[in-house]
């Protein structure tokens, strides 16, 4: 039923989306671009892709930082075509994109002023999609206090804040607390809005969230090991959807080391790879841990990526446009990890990038 | 919401009917003399506004469904833009569809007195006109929209990979063929009805003796 009426307010932004989709780096481009030798081949082979010609003006020598700066800039300038072009609700599930940018330029913004950093120049480092109006209201701010005041009055997230009490959390110590109660309150929020506007999209959009979710509270739990975060409170940071929410949420909230954080995970039968060992011999229980912490996001993230490229199999839903964003954002870590890798000439890790296409 | 979609309608039959019950002209209500006593001419022209009416509903809602993807993914694959007007070609052939059966069937209205319109011929010829014009229209009504929705998921696949535009085609192909079933039953359904004619001797509408 979706098809009859999607069309006529979505059917043209959902050409353009699947278009730039189609600009998105193939393996035989990301084999091209491992072969340079130089920033300079770098930026050659990349001017034959959609890129095109962005890093033009850019005076040698390139910088990796500037790189990854003028590929977000493209990718803000496409997003910005499709919110611009876009009506409800299709704008208000685009805003919701934004959000998780904003919750972290607030947080950068919060941090700035407690250490009392002039927070004009926070500004510049802000991400250029979470961006919103209210934003220089934000620098005038002197003191957390008045911070706080202003954040919950101007900002779209402003609803997020309500679980973060009052103004005496927003100090040092807690911030990366305050960091995942917001983004546990923006993906919930999400998740009720995806319900919201119905099949396939609300099909499309769960089943990313749901990872997302048990991502975050793997993570959250796999750090909290030897940190003084009490369970409870890691269990408040747990978001309150997933495939492991209720019954992996409780269990996570109470585990103490990796391996009762694997049994958990085993119930979930597409979670149960991401704990297997590789059989790479004897090593000392650190390296082991450290090395498996980093094959763990390795595999999130290869998770992720086929999680976004099937959202592409269903043709009017709105989760194509979530899916682009994030599987651009992929290329973007890519690119700045190979250009990393050329500019520091370490070729033989340059091959440690998740492939998208 | 609900309440009030279903509801005040419902409320307001039972209102009129008991109406009728209790002033005593239940009788009214008769299904039979309605059908003898409306013109055949109110349902031949109802069946041919249906007919044109719903194959056009159907062909411009494919249109718009299809036109809209193709603009969409033309901007960055520019080549899909000639081909896919095939899409556009389909969905425009069930309107024809509509058109040609409007005209056979505004052929058989000829002008005849009231007093000598009720024939059996001719209530036969009004309802025929109805019931085929409804059909086609249906059918080219559903027609155009299957038509519309496989255009458009052709020009997107059309736009990632040029290979696969012909294999959805066929599935269009047999999308737009239940618009030509639906114009051949509509033609057998007024192939036995006879133009509107005058009758020999008296032939009036039956009234009824009920109504007050």
């Amino acid at each position: 039923m979706e098809a009859l009426f999607f069309n006529a307010n979505t059917g043209f932004l959902e050409g353009i989306v699947r278009g730039y989709k189609a600009g998105i780096l193939t393996q035989s481009q990301y084999a091209n671009l491992t072969q340079c030798e130089t920033l300079e081949d770098f930026r050659t082979q990349l001017s034959a892709t959609d890129y095109g010609n962005f890093l033009a003006n850019e005076s040698l020598p390139i910088s990796t930082s500037t790189i990854a700066d003028k590929a977000t800039e493209v990718l803000v300038e496409q997003f910005k075509y499709l919110r611009t072009n876009a009506v409800e609700p299709l704008r208000k599930f685009l805003d919701y994109i934004t959000y998780g940018y904003m919750i972290d330029n607030v947080i950068l913004l919060i941090t700035g002023t407690l250490h009392e950093r002039d927070t004009h120049e926070l500004v510049k480092r802000c991400h250029p999609l979470g961006v919103f109006d209210s934003m220089p209201v934000l620098c005038v701010a002197t003191n957390v206090e008045e911070l706080y005041q202003s954040v919950l009055i101007e900002t779209p997230i402003a609803p997020y804040f309500r679980e973060c009490l009052t103004a005496s959390d927003l100090d040092d110590l807690n911030i990366e607390i305050i960091r995942n109660t917001l983004y546990k309150a923006y993906l919930e929020d999400f998740n009720n809005f995806a319900t919201t506007l119905g099949s396939p999209t609300s099909d499309v959009m769960h089943r990313i969230l749901a990872f997302e979710a048990d991502r975050r509270t793997i993570n959250i739990t796999i750090n909290s090991f030897g940190t003084e975060l009490s369970k409870e409170s890691r269990a408040k940071l747990f978001p309150a959807i997933g495939r492991l929410f209720p019954e992996g949420n409780n269990q996570l909230a109470k585990a103490d080391d990796i391996d009762q954080v694997r049994q958990i995970c085993e119930n979930v039968s597409e979670y149960r790879s991401f704990f297997s060992e590789t059989p790479t011999g004897a090593s000392s229980s650190a390296d082991d841990f450290g090395a498996m912490a980093a094959r763990l996001e390795d595999r999130f993230f290869s998770t992720e990526v086929e999680l976004n490229k099937q959202a592409f199999l269903q043709q009017f839903q709105y989760g194509v446009f979530y899916s682009y964003m994030k599987l651009k954002e992929q290329e973007i870590r890519n690119l700045t990890w190979i250009a990393e890798c050329i500019a520091q000439d370490a070729k033989d890790r340059i091959q440690d990038f998740i492939p998208i296409f | 919401m609900g309440y009030y979609t279903y509801g005040l309608p419902t409320f307001l039959i039972i209102v009129i009917a008991l109406y009728l019950l209790f002033t005593g002209s239940g009788e009214a209500f008769n299904v039979g003399r309605f059908l003898e006593e409306t013109s055949p001419y109110a349902w031949a022209g109802t069946g041919v506004g249906l007919c044109i009416g719903l194959s056009v509903l159907g062909a411009g809602w494919g249109i718009l469904v299809t036109g809209s993807s193709i603009l969409g993914g033309g901007v960055r694959s520019p080549r899909i833009t000639t081909k896919n007007l095939i899409s556009i070609i389909f969905c425009e052939v069930v309107a024809i569809y509509g058109v040609i059966i409007g005209i056979v069937y505004t052929s058989k209205l000829q002008s005849v007195p009231e007093n000598l319109l009720y024939t059996p011929e001719n209530y036969f010829t009004g309802y025929a006109l109805f019931w085929g014009g409804l059909t086609v229209g249906l059918c080219n009504l559903l027609c155009g929209v299957a038509v519309g929705i496989t255009g458009s998921t052709a020009a997107l696949a059309d736009a990632a990979d040029p290979n696969l535009f012909v294999k959805i085609l066929v599935v269009e192909v047999f999308g737009s063929i239940m618009g030509l079933f639906g114009l051949i039953v509509g033609l057998l359904m007024v192939s036995s009805a006879a133009d509107f004619s005058a009758a020999s001797g008296a032939a009036t509408a039956v009234v009824s003796p009920y109504v007050h």
